[in-house]
């Protein structure tokens, strides 16, 4: 299943907003199960979003990000944009996910 | 043919009048019913919590506004409910009953991992009421304690009193939203003379 | 690399998310902060993954929950949530909407209730994902945001089970002789620094909160239905867990619903 639900709109003046969610547990590595052990620590390191394969945000992130992250921010763009988001987690997982700005 | 509709009309009109009389004890038969099937069995969940005894029921059906008569029964009852501490010493420890005031731990049931026993239960009192006005969080279910002594004084009778009405509190105020902590076996006798140290002694942060 | 515009707002948004792990933030103005942006709402994801589900063929008897009768006819979602609990002549009771997927699990499906039953809600202390009940409910409800609460009444059984609710909001029981009155009952009240609505009267306590459920609680990292709510609140009470679905929990509900008859349903839901 897809884990990343994206948004873009072309707004006035040439931008373009882009919004996303994220499914991912982002474990800090400082939660102890309910047997009392560390949950090892499982979240996202790195977003790269790219318009036309041009990168248009990059993003380093840690475990303080709160589950299931949401972001959302503009760049300068039109309609008909290739956009893609693709995150990176710290055990090398990876998905993203591609639209076409309407 | 009039004859028979018209008395089946008078029928379905004396079968109104009826229904609305049994509609209370229908209603709560179908409560009774609901509560038998509406949680989950087994020996962690403790079902006997369930049974009403005759205070809360009197409660519940007056909707916590009973009569004068049910009052003074229900107040009745509940005094001679009230056991007093050891050498019947009301007036405990202040700091011991700031810890009681403030912490919430204690009687869950079910899922929820039940009590652990070397972990004293709270009374969670700032839930409904302010007391130390230092302690921002809390509630207004109850009316405010800070400042308790400066109105009520703190003399021995203002010392029972304060036992009693968190031992049992419905042995003042019938049907009163404050639990009946001692009686309920939630605090002990000796928990609850702290808690009214906490609330009397002039060196409490209540009484700052 | 095209340069990036407004900084700022990519910062708010990082901000936004620390204010979520963030303890007790008032919740009207988290609400108003959050329904500023809809879109924010982690919901939204499981919204999807119940659809997913909802419309996989599934169970022993491989079929999808489109051939269920949520009120409305077969295989009709949009609207339902607005008119439920309801009666169902095929059961012959009234039915939210977690006991009435229940039913279509168990004999459309092929589930076993049990089974079902055995694992509800996602334990939030684990960091668990969203059961698939919590999925499929909340993708559901959310095929009624913006409709107005609507729960029918016509029929006696309906008009019944919301008298047994409202008998039961005031039963008071349990270690601390709570009812849902002793902290629902009066205007204005909190716990601690929790709001309570007042649910002893109709409008707009009633409204705000029934509209606004099923919800993603922050403070869970997880989506949360009616079920579950009257599950924790109960559980505050100090009385044993809620049966899912059961009449007691569905009675509640519909008292509470009838309540709040002529809100707004704002889907899904974002709170504390
Ligand atoms: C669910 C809410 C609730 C909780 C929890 C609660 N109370 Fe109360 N309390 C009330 C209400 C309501 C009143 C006022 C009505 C009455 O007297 O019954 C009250 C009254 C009192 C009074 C009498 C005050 C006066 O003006 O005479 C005292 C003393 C008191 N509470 C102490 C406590 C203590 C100590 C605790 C914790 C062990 C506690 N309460 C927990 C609701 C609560
Ligand atoms: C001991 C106090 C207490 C009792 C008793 C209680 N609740 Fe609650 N209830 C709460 C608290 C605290 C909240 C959370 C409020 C918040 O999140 O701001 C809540 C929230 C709710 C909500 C969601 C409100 C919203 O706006 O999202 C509903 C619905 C609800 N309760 C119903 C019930 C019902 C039904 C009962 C009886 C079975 C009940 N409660 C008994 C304390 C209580």
């Amino acid at each position: 299943m897809a884990s990343v639900k994206l948004k873009a709109k072309a707004l006035e003046g040439g931008l373009v907003e882009v919004k996303a969610l994220m499914t991912h547990p982002m474990e800090t590595g400082l939660r102890k199960d309910s047997a009392g052990e560390l949950v090892p620590a499982h979240y996202i390191t790195e977003v790269v979003v790219t318009a036309n394969d041009k990168e248009v945000l990059k993003t380093n992130w840690g475990g303080s990000v709160s589950k299931n992250p949401y972001l959302a921010f503009n760049y300068k763009g039109a309609v008909g944009d290739k956009v893609k988001l693709t995150w990176k987690d710290n055990k090398d997982a990876t998905d993203s996910a591609e639209l076409t700005v309407e | 043919m009039k004859k028979p509709i018209l008395a089946s009309l008078a029928l379905i009109i004396l079968a109104g009048g009826a229904w609305a009389a049994d509609d209370d004890k229908a209603i709560q038969a179908l409560v009774d019913q609901y509560i038998s099937t509406g949680y989950q069995q087994g020996e962690k969940q403790h079902s006997e919590r369930l049974k009403q005894d005759e205070t809360l029921k009197t409660c519940s059906e007056t909707r916590n506004k009973p009569s004068d008569d049910q009052a003074k029964t229900i107040m009745e009852r509940e005094k001679a409910t009230i056991k007093y501490p050891e050498g019947n010493k009301m007036l405990g420890n202040w700091e011991k009953g700031k810890e009681v005031f403030n912490t919430g731990f204690g009687m869950r049931v079910g899922v929820i991992a039940p009590d652990k026993a070397d972990k004293p239960r709270g009374g969670n009192c700032y839930a409904c009421h302010t007391a130390d006005p230092k302690e921002v969080a809390a509630g207004n279910i109850g009316n405010s304690l800070t400042g308790y002594i400066k109105v009520r004084g703190n003399s021995e009778e203002v010392v029972k009193y304060t036992y009693e009405k968190i031992f049992n509190s419905q042995s003042y105020v019938a049907c009163s939203n404050m639990p009946r902590f001692g009686h309920n076996g939630v605090l002990s006798p000796e928990q609850i003379a702290d808690l009214v140290a906490f609330l009397v002694d002039p060196a409490s942060p209540v009484n700052k | 690399m095209k340069k990036l515009l407004l900084p700022g707002l990519l910062m708010s948004s990082l901000a936004l998310t620390a204010v979520y792990a963030a303890e007790e933030p008032n919740a009207d103005a988290y609400r108003e902060m959050t329904y500023g942006d809809r879109d924010a709402n982690p919901a939204l994801l499981v919204v999807d993954r119940g659809e997913e589900l909802f419309k996989e063929k599934r169970g022993p008897k491989n079929v999808s929950m489109e051939e269920c009768d949520f009120g409305l006819g077969k295989g009709v979602v949009k609207g339902v949530y607005a008119e439920l609990p309801r009666y169902f002549q095929d059961t012959d009771r009234v039915q939210d909407l977690e006991s009435r997927m229940i039913t279509c699990m168990t004999t459309i499906q092929g589930f076993d209730e049990a089974e079902l039953k055995k694992k509800t809600y996602a334990n939030e202390k684990s960091n668990e994902d969203n059961t698939d009940l919590e999925a499929i409910a909340v993708y559901i409800a959310s095929q009624s945001d913006g409709m107005k609460i609507n729960p029918p009444t016509a029929h006696p059984k309906e008009q019944e089970i919301i008298k047994v609710g409202e008998a039961l909001f005031y039963h008071r029981t349990g270690p601390l002789d709570f009812s849902c009155a002793s902290c629902h009952g009066a205007d204005k009240k909190r716990i601690r620094l929790q709001n309570l609505g007042n649910f002893s009267k109709a409008g707009h306590d009633a409204q705000k909160a029934i509209g606004g459920w099923p919800t993603y609680r922050v403070s869970h990292a997880a989506v949360r239905t009616m079920q579950h709510r009257i599950w924790d609140c109960e559980g505050q009470m100090r009385l044993p867990d809620t049966e899912y679905g059961a009449p007691l929990s569905v009675a509640l509900i519909a008292y509470l619903t009838a309540q709040a008859k002529d809100g707004a349903y704002v889907l899904p839901g974002m709170s504390r």
